[in-house]
C-alpha cells in the first residue's frame, strides 16, 4: 500500500521514497524533502490540516493536500 | 570620501538577518522601493575602517535562487545582473546556527555564481547550549570562504565580520558545486549555445524563466534554447537540490557535531500549548484581545494629546499672527489641523507595530497561521490577515500598514481590500447619534435596541469584509501558483533593537508617504469648506442679519457660520449631489456631512452641528443639541429628514462606503499604485449606495 506524510499520525515517523510530483512546491523540495530523508509529524491542526513537521532539520507547516503528494515508507515503532 | 563598496545581505528568513543588518548600519538605513513592485528595499551604510563605507543592502529572505514570489525574486534578478548598481561586490549570507546544513544550499547557489561570498552564522551564542560544535577551518577551507561566527543578540563578532566585508578581495570566488554534472548533455549543449556566459547562470534563467517569469532586467535571451519541457527541468532541478545537499551533507558531516542530548525542549513545550487544538486558539484570541484593547484604549491617551496640542498651537498661530488674513487662516487651520489629522495616528500605528513586530520576532506569528490557515483560506486569506482585521475595528490605517506581514501577495492584497469595511472607532461618534436618533428606546430580554444595533452595526462590517473576501479571492486572478509552505521557526526574545527599529520605521513611512496625500486633501477640503463663490458666501453677515433681526450675538454667529457652510464650495458640492442621495433619504445638507466625512468619518458630527447653527460641537451638550435640532428637521413639505427609514439607510451607508482619504492614502502606499485605492473607493462606495437605497425604499 502507497503511504504518503498525510497517512502519517501525530508523533509518527517515515522515510521518503518519492517527492517527484510535479504539484510538489520546489521550495519544499530545497527544504529537504527529498528521498532518504526522514519525516516527523509532530502536530496536526484541527481536522488534520495544516500539518507540522520536521524534515532535514527543518521544522514546516504543509497543507494536507501537499502532504498527500510526498511518498513515504513508514518507520515502525 | 573613501571607496564605497555594496555589500548583499542574503539568507532564508527567520535566521536573523536583519538582525545582522541593524547591527551593521544601526539607525543609517532608509527603506525604498524597488521599481514597479511592491517590495521594500532596505538599505543602510555601514562605516569601515579608513573611511570606507560599505552600503548593505538587505535583500528579501529566500530559501534558494529558485524564486516563487516577487520578493524572492528581486533577489535573483540582482543576482543575474552584473551591471545594476546595486550588483554586490561580496554577499554575506546569513545563517543560523541550528539551519546550517538548510542555509548552505542558497551559500552553494550564490557560489556558483562566482560572487565572493561570506559566510554569516548567527547565534553562535546558542552552540553550547544546543550542542552544536563546527570545524571553522575546516567548513572554510572545503566552502571555500570566509566564516563569520556573530551574535547580534549578545553583539559579538560584528568587528570581524566589518573586517572580513573590508577584505573582501581575498575571498576565494571558486564555485561549490559543478553544476553542469546535473546534466552533462543539456549543460554542454547549453554552453555551446552561449560558449561566453557562464552555464550556471544560464540554467538559473532558464528555470527562472520556466518558474516564475521572464527576467526583466536580464540582457540575455535564452527563449530559442529550449530543449526541454517545463517537467523535465522540474525534474532536474530536483536533481540539482539533491546533488547540493550530497555535497552539504558530506562537508557537515566532518565539520559539524550535534549532541542530540542537549537540544532543549522549549519548542515543543511551547508548541504542545501554543499550537493546542483549543488553548491554541484561546491564547490567540487573548492576544488579539491585548492588541485591540492597545489600539482602541491606551492609544487615546496619547491621541488626545496630539489633538490638543495641535488644537491649541492652531489657536495660538492664529492669536500670534491675527494680521495675516487669509494666510493665517490657511496656516491655522489648513495646514496645521491638516499635519494634526496626521500625526494623531502615529500612537495606534506604534502600538499595533509593537505588537506585530514582537509576535514575528518570537516566532508566534507562524503558529497563528497554522493555526488559523484552514478557516482563512476558504475566504481567500492568510492566518495573518486576522491581526489586520481585527485591528481595522480601531483603525483601517495601522491595519493595512500591518497586512505588510503576509508573504502572499493575492491574500495580502485582499486583506487590504477588505480591511477598511470592519468598524473602525471613527464611525462610532456617528453611528451613536443616528442610532439615539431613529432607533426606539426600549429592550428585548434586558437588551437596548440601540444596544443591538451598534453590534449588529459591527458584525455587519465584519461579515461583509469576509463576504468580499471571499468574492474577491474568485474573481482576482494571479501570474503565479501559490504553495502553502511555512517555516515554523525556533521561539526567541524578541531583540529589543529590531522592534524599536520596525516601529520607528513604520512611523517614518506613514507620516512621510502617506502623509503627503492626507495632508493635501485636507488642505483641498479645508478650502472648500472656507471659501465659497459669489455675494452670499462673502456677505454672509449681512444676509444672515436681514432675516433675523433680534437674536444673541452668539447665536447670530453660529447662524452666519451655517450660512457660510451652506454657500461654500463644499455646500455647493452636498447641494448639487443632493438629487443622488435623495433616493437614499438624506437632504443637502446630510450631502455635505458625506462630503465632508471624508477628511475622517467623524468629522460628520461637527459638520451636522455647525450646518444646524449649534457652534462647535463636541462637548456633550451640543450633543444634545445636535440630535435635538436633527430630530425636529423636516423638508418643506413638513415629513421628518431623520426617520427609522432614512437613518438605517444612512447607518448603512456609514458602514460600507469608502470615505476615508487617510485609508485611500496609505492604500496607495502599501499597493504601489492609484489602481487598488480607486476601485476601492468605488467599489465600497457603490456596494454603500445600493444597500442605503434598498433599506430606505423597504423602510420609507
Amino acid at each position: 500500500m502507497r503511504f504518503t506524510i498525510a497517512d502519517l499520525k501525530k508523533g509518527e515517523k517515515g522515510i521518503i521514497t518519492d517527492s517527484s510530483s510535479e504539484n510538489i512546491p520546489l521550495k519544499l523540495l530545497e527544504m529537504g524533502c527529498l528521498p532518504g530523508n526522514e519525516v516527523h509529524l509532530l502536530q496536526l491542526a484541527p481536522f488534520s490540516d495544516p500539518m507540522y513537521l520536521n524534515v532535514n532539520d527543518s521544522f514546516l507547516a504543509i497543507r494536507k493536500e501537499t502532504a498527500a503528494l510526498i511518498v513515504i515508507e513508514k518507520i515502525n515503532g | 570620501m573613501g571607496k564605497q563598496l555594496n555589500v548583499a545581505l542574503i539568507g532564508n528568513p527567520n535566521t536573523g538577518k536583519t538582525s545582522v543588518f541593524n547591527a551593521l548600519t544601526g539607525l543609517n538605513q532608509k527603506v525604498g522601493n524597488y521599481p514597479g513592485i511592491t517590495v521594500d528595499k532596505k538599505q543602510g551604510v555601514c562605516k569601515l575602517s579608513r573611511g570606507v563605507k560599505a552600503n548593505v543592502l538587505d535583500l528579501p529572505g529566500t530559501y534558494s535562487l529558485n524564486a516563487s514570489s516577487l520578493d524572492e525574486n528581486v533577489v535573483i534578478e540582482l543576482l543575474l545582473n552584473k551591471n545594476d548598481k546595486d550588483y554586490p561586490d561580496v554577499a554575506l549570507i546569513v545563517s543560523d546556527v541550528e539551519t546550517l546544513k538548510r542555509n548552505l544550499l542558497l551559500f552553494t547557489q550564490i557560489k556558483d555564481l562566482k560572487i565572493p561570498t561570506i559566510l554569516v552564522i548567527n547565534m553562535s551564542d546558542l552552540m553550547i547550549r544546543k550542542g552544536i560544535s563546527l570545524d571553522i577551518e575546516l567548513l572554510e577551507a572545503k566552502l571555500h570562504t570566509k566564516i563569520a561566527l556573530v551574535s547580534t543578540r549578545k553583539n559579538t563578532g560584528i568587528e570581524a565580520l566589518k573586517q572580513l566585508i573590508e577584505s573582501y578581495k581575498t575571498i576565494s570566488t571558486e564555485p561549490c558545486l559543478d553544476t553542469t554534472l546535473i546534466d552533462e548533455d543539456y549543460f554542454q549543449s547549453l554552453q555551446k549555445a552561449f560558449p561566453n556566459q557562464d552555464v550556471y547562470k544560464l540554467w538559473l534563467v532558464i528555470t527562472q524563466d520556466a518558474n516564475f517569469g521572464k527576467i526583466t532586467r536580464q540582457e540575455l535571451d535564452v527563449s530559442k534554447f529550449k530543449t526541454k519541457s517545463n517537467q523535465e527541468l522540474k525534474r532536474l532541478q530536483q536533481k540539482e537540490a539533491i546533488k547540493r545537499y550530497q555535497f552539504i551533507n558530506s562537508i557537515l558531516k566532518e565539520g559539524q557535531t550535534i549532541d542530540r542530548s542537549k537540544a532543549t525542549g522549549l519548542r515543543s513545550k511551547l508548541d504542545r500549548i501554543l499550537i493546542h487544538k483549543v488553548w491554541g486558539y484561546v491564547i490567540f484570541f487573548l492576544v488579539l484581545l491585548s492588541i485591540f484593547q492597545a489600539i482602541y484604549d491606551w492609544a487615546t491617551v496619547p491621541m488626545d494629546l496630539i489633538d490638543t496640542t495641535f488644537a491649541s498651537l492652531a489657536e495660538w498661530v492664529k492669536v500670534t499672527f491675527p494680521g495675516g488674513g487669509k494666510v493665517t487662516d490657511l496656516v491655522a487651520e489648513g495646514i496645521v489641523s491638516g499635519i494634526g489629522g496626521i500625526v494623531i495616528f502615529i500612537p495606534q500605528i506604534a502600538f499595533l507595530f509593537l505588537f506585530i513586530s514582537i509576535l514575528e520576532e518570537s516566532g508566534y506569528m507562524s503558529r497563528v497561521v497554522f493555526l488559523m490557515d484552514r478557516v482563512m483560506r476558504r475566504f481567500g486569506l492568510s492566518g495573518k490577515s486576522l491581526v489586520p482585521l481585527i485591528s481595522g475595528t480601531a483603525c483601517a490605517i495601522p491595519a493595512v500598514m500591518a497586512t505588510r506581514n503576509i508573504e502572499n501577495w493575492k491574500e495580502r492584497l485582499i486583506t487590504i481590500l477588505v480591511v477598511p469595511f470592519t468598524t473602525c472607532s471613527a464611525r462610532l461618534p456617528v453611528y451613536l447619534i443616528i442610532i439615539a436618533l431613529v432607533i426606539p428606546d426600549g429592550s428585548i430580554i434586558g437588551l437596548s435596541y440601540q444596544a443591538l444595533t451598534l453590534m449588529a452595526l459591527y458584525l455587519l462590517g465584519f461579515g461583509m469584509a469576509i463576504f468580499s473576501a471571499y468574492i474577491l479571492d474568485r474573481v482576482l486572478k494571479t501570474k503565479h501558483k501559490t504553495f502553502f509552505v511555512v517555516e515554523m521557526p525556533n521561539y526567541k526574545l524578541p531583540l529589543l533593537k529590531n522592534v524599536i527599529i520596525t516601529v520607528i520605521e513604520k512611523t517614518k513611512t506613514f507620516v512621510f508617504e502617506a502623509g503627503k496625500i492626507i495632508l493635501a486633501i485636507s488642505i483641498i477640503l479645508w478650502v472648500m469648506a472656507s471659501y465659497g463663490p459669489g455675494d452670499k458666501f462673502n456677505n454672509a453677515e449681512s444676509y444672515v442679519k436681514e432675516i433675523s433681526a433680534s437674536q444673541s450675538t452668539s447665536e447670530l454667529n453660529d447662524q452666519i457660520a451655517a450660512f457660510k457652510l451652506e454657500h461654500s464650495y463644499i455646500g455647493i458640492v452636498g447641494k448639487t449631489i443632493e438629487p443622488l442621495i435623495k433616493p437614499l433619504g438624506y437632504d443637502w445638507k446630510v450631502g455635505i456631512g458625506l462630503v465632508a466625512s471624508f477628511a475622517a468619518r467623524e468629522v460628520f458630527v461637527g459638520t451636522l452641528a455647525t450646518i444646524y447653527s449649534v457652534g462647535s460641537a463636541g462637548e456633550g451638550e451640543n450633543i444634545e443639541t445636535i440630535k435635538t435640532k436633527m430630530a425636529n428637521e423636516t423638508y418643506a413639505d413638513g415629513t421628518k429628514v431623520f426617520t427609522l427609514a432614512s437613518g438605517i439607510s444612512l447607518l448603512l451607508f456609514y458602514a460600507f462606503a469608502m470615505q476615508c482619504m487617510s485609508t485611500l492614502a496609505i492604500v496607495r502606499r502599501e499597493t504601489k499604485t492609484w489602481k487598488w485605492p480607486i476601485l476601492q473607493l468605488i467599489g465600497m462606495t457603490a456596494i454603500a449606495y445600493i444597500c442605503a437605497l434598498i433599506a430606505f425604499q423597504f423602510l420609507k
